[in-house]
């Protein structure tokens, strides 16, 4: 176990590293940082002074030594738009996206483990059919167009006057079709609750939830087909193995069988892909913090690069390695928690 | 540091009492903006933006500022006079406090041109002034190196600071007077003005939240805003959508796409006003020969359907251009129109020598101004009905810059405001000779030259009977127009979005920076 962690540590670090040298060595494709500094008209000495200050004209090698010198020290730089180091920065927009990715991944789990086994179950029911069908359309719509799409029906608002209003039903069914829409479209809210340091939570309050519901239900709407279409098929196999038909010949309940025998061998791989998707699911963030406006990581990240601020883009390309590796290591721990016969230092077992 | 200790502890203030305002939204004296930007920063003079400008005229009042038809309205400065020829005197307004109590007098506005002639951003622009001296303590004078017409221009950028506020040392041992470049000076965190608004609290890129001053002096202003809460969202479609979903009241830079969208809405009006920013493209005559004969120059223009452009891709949202200086600016010449016209572009070609045409590079930006990169497509289609066979690279802002600085390309784009809003200011930058001493010609991509105009726009810079000087620039745009020095298109729109009994359309103007102190709520 320490070893394993130990291993894992020097991964972090080795990634962080590699992460670093690509970061920099592309900085001079991201753009020029000064140019967002001053206005349009200032003459290009002032401009060339700023680079000088900035150390913008040294050459790569010398600009990595003293990056990689303080870095080691946890000095990650001076972000040139928030005028603060990188890392306190990226550290007061971290909390955000880990709410939001950690409403997310509630959505996920609380649809997609029943609807999966249920679909898993009886595969042939309309009900069935029905979440297939639409989680085929949820993976094919990007992102982007789910969350405008959610700000238009609930927080806009949508009236729908096709049919009849003078008639009883068609003006039942407008009603039913249109949405009054005065959900929140955009950040976190005012009414947050100051929990420790840099964290001020939504999840406490009503009126933070609010805000709260549709950047999560975008963003689970990438994952969350992916994950009933992953826990069907799974279930589906465990379904046909021989020891699933032994039970069912013993004459255990039914209930058992699909919930504790077949359903702990059903969430194995799935706890790996969710691993691994909760990874991806932060850089998501960026689409879906983009267009809610929400005030996390991944926005910071955005604008970062539309700025060129290259030590908080470095820095957060560091951070969100680290959080891969993290993440993984987790999976791993928790893996070999579900099923004692896998051994962490990866031994055949 | 104790300074964002009392930020973050005003923050859970401003965030409980924003709940108790919140189920009363409609109550009158909040307004919610939702701009495409925050200011990058609250020291006025360490970056040159509009959003720095537009805090600017919350925060603090400028000397003068500009009214709709682009006159003078008197702020801070209360009479003018020329004493000679190079020296103007200034009386300032009296009764006026700063945000920190101490009241404002000549060496607050002493401090401040002073202060701007260190600055990085404003310094070039100062550069005429040489200058300031305060004669008792509502008298200032400011001398200029010579006869220069545009020092009221200047002074719509002179916002006085507190000069006491900003004086000393921090705790850490810093002047307080220092202007850092994207670095942590004590001015562009703290903030003392006279402007109606005091900052409260500002968590940047997420929101900033302003009070009215208390004891703002201007008394007769039927402003009534009596807090603020601005949110940056850079998203078009969000900005719009949190318009139309009540979470804003007022937002800027509408969209093309979304105008009949706000337009249309109920409960949300749209304000479109004409803008300043000429958009136009450059032709490089360093690298390209054909460009050094004024009939392909002329052909380019004729064979550009501006107002096509305008009215098609834009949507209406711009208004097409002949000249640099758009309506309401001294120099503008009603005379100079678009001049679309195939036929004589494809003669001019031929009679150049050049019928068989021939194939250059476009380089155009994506995302800084309204449908960029669309119109650089556009005039790229068009350009090939002259046989002009365009290779169109765009690109984010962030590389286009750098990549424009290059000059490797054989056509670019470019837009341009005039930081003085006066005419002579796009000529220097745009179409003057380059000169890397003096700095004439910065943006001129081409590398065109015409000693002729830039002699007649020099002088007119010196000359300061604003009637003539005004003639002098119309002929200058006239020998610009036949020159063809720089492709012109249009000066793109302003459109705002405003909810139901945000009376907008009176505070704003085409500089883009909207007097909110006088904005009247009523709902």
């Amino acid at each position: 176990m320490i070893a394993f962690l130990i291993k894992r540590l020097m991964h972090a670090i080795l990634v962080m590293f590699v992460i670093s040298v690509l970061a920099f060595a592309i900085q001079d494709n991201l753009g020029d940082p000064v140019q967002q500094m001053v206005g349009q008209s200032v003459p290009e000495s002032e401009r060339e002074a700023i680079r000088e200050r900035l150390g913008l004209n040294d050459p790569f090698l010398v600009q990595y030594a003293r990056f990689a010198k303080n870095a080691v020290q946890g000095d990650f730089g001076y972000s040139y738009f928030y005028r603060e180091p990188a890392l306190e920065v990226i550290a007061r927009h971290l909390p955000a996206t880990l709410e939001l990715v950690f409403a997310a991944t509630l959505i996920i789990v609380l649809f997609s483990v029943p609807i999966g086994v249920y679909s898993a179950i009886k595969p042939r029911s309309p009900v069935s059919r029905f979440f297939m069908g639409a989680s085929i359309i949820g993976i094919s719509i990007p992102v982007f167009l789910t969350a405008i799409l959610l700000i238009q029906v609930f927080s806009i608002g949508v009236t729908v006057s096709l049919f009849p209003e003078s008639t009883g039903w068609g003006a039942w069914l407008n009603g039913v079709l249109s949405t009054e829409g005065n959900m929140p479209s955009f950040g976190r809210g005012y009414d947050l609750v100051h929990v420790m340091g840099h964290w001020d939570t939504n999840l406490i309050t009503w009126d933070g939830l609010k805000h709260l519901v549709l950047p999560a239900v975008s963003l689970a709407s990438i994952m969350l087909p992916l994950f009933i279409r992953l826990i069907r098929a799974e279930m589906m196999e465990v379904l046909q193995s021989e020891y699933v038909k032994y039970a069912r010949a013993k004459g255990i309940s039914m209930r058992r069988v699909y919930f504790v025998h077949a359903l702990k061998n059903t969430m194995l791989p799935v706890i790996t892909v969710g691993g691994v998707q909760i990874g991806t699911m932060v850089a998501y963030t960026i689409l879906t913090e983009t267009v809610f406006q929400w005030p996390g990581m991944g926005l910071m990240f955005l604008d970062a690069i539309n700025r060129a601020d290259i030590p908080l883009i470095v820095t957060y390309l560091m951070i969100v390695g680290v959080i891969f590796v993290v993440t993984n290591t987790i999976v791993d721990l928790i893996y070999g928690f579900v099923n004692p016969t896998v051994k962490l230092t990866g031994k055949p077992a | 540091m104790t300074l964002k200790k009392t930020l973050l502890a005003s923050v859970i203030g401003a965030a409980v009492a924003a709940t108790a305002m919140l189920p009363m939204t409609a109550s009158a004296e909040t307004l919610r903006i939702g701009y495409s930007a925050d200011p990058e920063t609250l020291d006025l003079h360490e970056q040159l933006s509009g959003g720095v400008l537009r805090f600017s005229h919350l925060a603090f009042d400028p000397l003068v500022r500009w009214t709709k038809d682009f006159q003078f309205e008197p702020r801070l400065a209360t009479e003018w006079e020329q004493v000679d020829e190079t020296t103007m005197r200034m009386t300032l307004r009296e009764g006026v406090t700063f945000h920190s109590g101490n009241p404002f007098t000549a060496k607050d506005v002493v401090w401040t041109i002073e202060r701007l002639k260190e600055s990085p951003d404003y310094r070039a622009i100062f550069e005429p002034v040489a200058s300031v001296e305060a004669v008792d303590d509502f008298t200032v004078e400011i001398t200029t190196t010579e006869p220069y017409p545009l020092l009221l221009n200047l002074a719509t950028y002179i916002f006085p600071m507190d000069s006491e506020f900003y004086t000393g040392e921090t705790e850490d041992g810093n002047d307080k007077a220092e202007i850092v470049k994207a670095g942590n000076s004590f001015a562009s965190r703290n903030v003392s003005g006279t402007g109606p608004f005091i900052v409260t609290d500002r968590r940047q890129g997420v929101r900033v939240d302003f009070q009215r001053f208390e004891d703002y002096w201007d008394t007769e202003s039927e402003g009534n805003v009596s807090e603020i809460v601005l949110t940056p969202i850079a998203e078009n479609a969000s900005r719009v959508a949190a318009l139309l979903s009540g979470g804003v009241d007022f937002i800027d830079a509408v969209p093309p796409n979304d105008l009949d969208r706000v337009r249309d809405a109920q409960g949300a009006n749209l304000i479109e006003i004409p803008g300043t920013r000429i958009i136009g493209f450059q032709l490089n005559e360093e690298r390209v020969e054909a460009f050094q004969d004024v009939r392909v120059r002329q052909a380019v223009d004729l064979a550009i359907n501006q107002e096509g452009i305008a009215d098609r891709l834009m949507r209406g949202f711009a208004t097409p251009a002949g000249q640099f200086s758009p309506e309401g600016y001294s120099g503008h010449n009603p005379d100079l129109v678009p001049r679309y016209d195939l036929e004589r572009a494809q003669a001019l070609m031929a009679e150049a020598g050049y019928e068989e045409g021939f194939s250059v590079d476009m380089i155009a930006p994506n995302n800084r101004y309204v449908n960029d990169a669309q119109i650089a497509q556009a005039v790229a289609n068009m350009l090939a009905r002259i046989n002009i066979n365009v290779n169109l690279r765009t690109m984010p802002l962030a590389q286009y810059w750098p990549e424009y600085d290059t000059r490797q390309s054989d056509i670019a784009m470019i837009g341009w405001h005039a930081d003085t809003e006066d005419t002579a200011n796009f000529f220097q930058y745009l179409s003057f000779c380059i000169d890397t001493e003096t700095g004439a010609g910065q943006y001129n991509y081409g590398s065109y030259c015409n000693e002729e105009i830039d002699a007649l726009v020099t002088a007119a810079d010196g000359e300061t009977d604003l009637e003539k000087r005004n003639e002098m620039l119309r002929e200058a745009e006239a020998m610009l127009y036949e020159d063809v020095g720089y492709i012109m298109l249009h000066w793109q729109n302003l459109a705002y979005g405003a909810a139901e009994g945000i009376d907008i359309e009176p505070v704003v103007n085409a500089t883009d920076f909207p007097y909110l102190g006088d904005l009247v709520i009523s709902r």
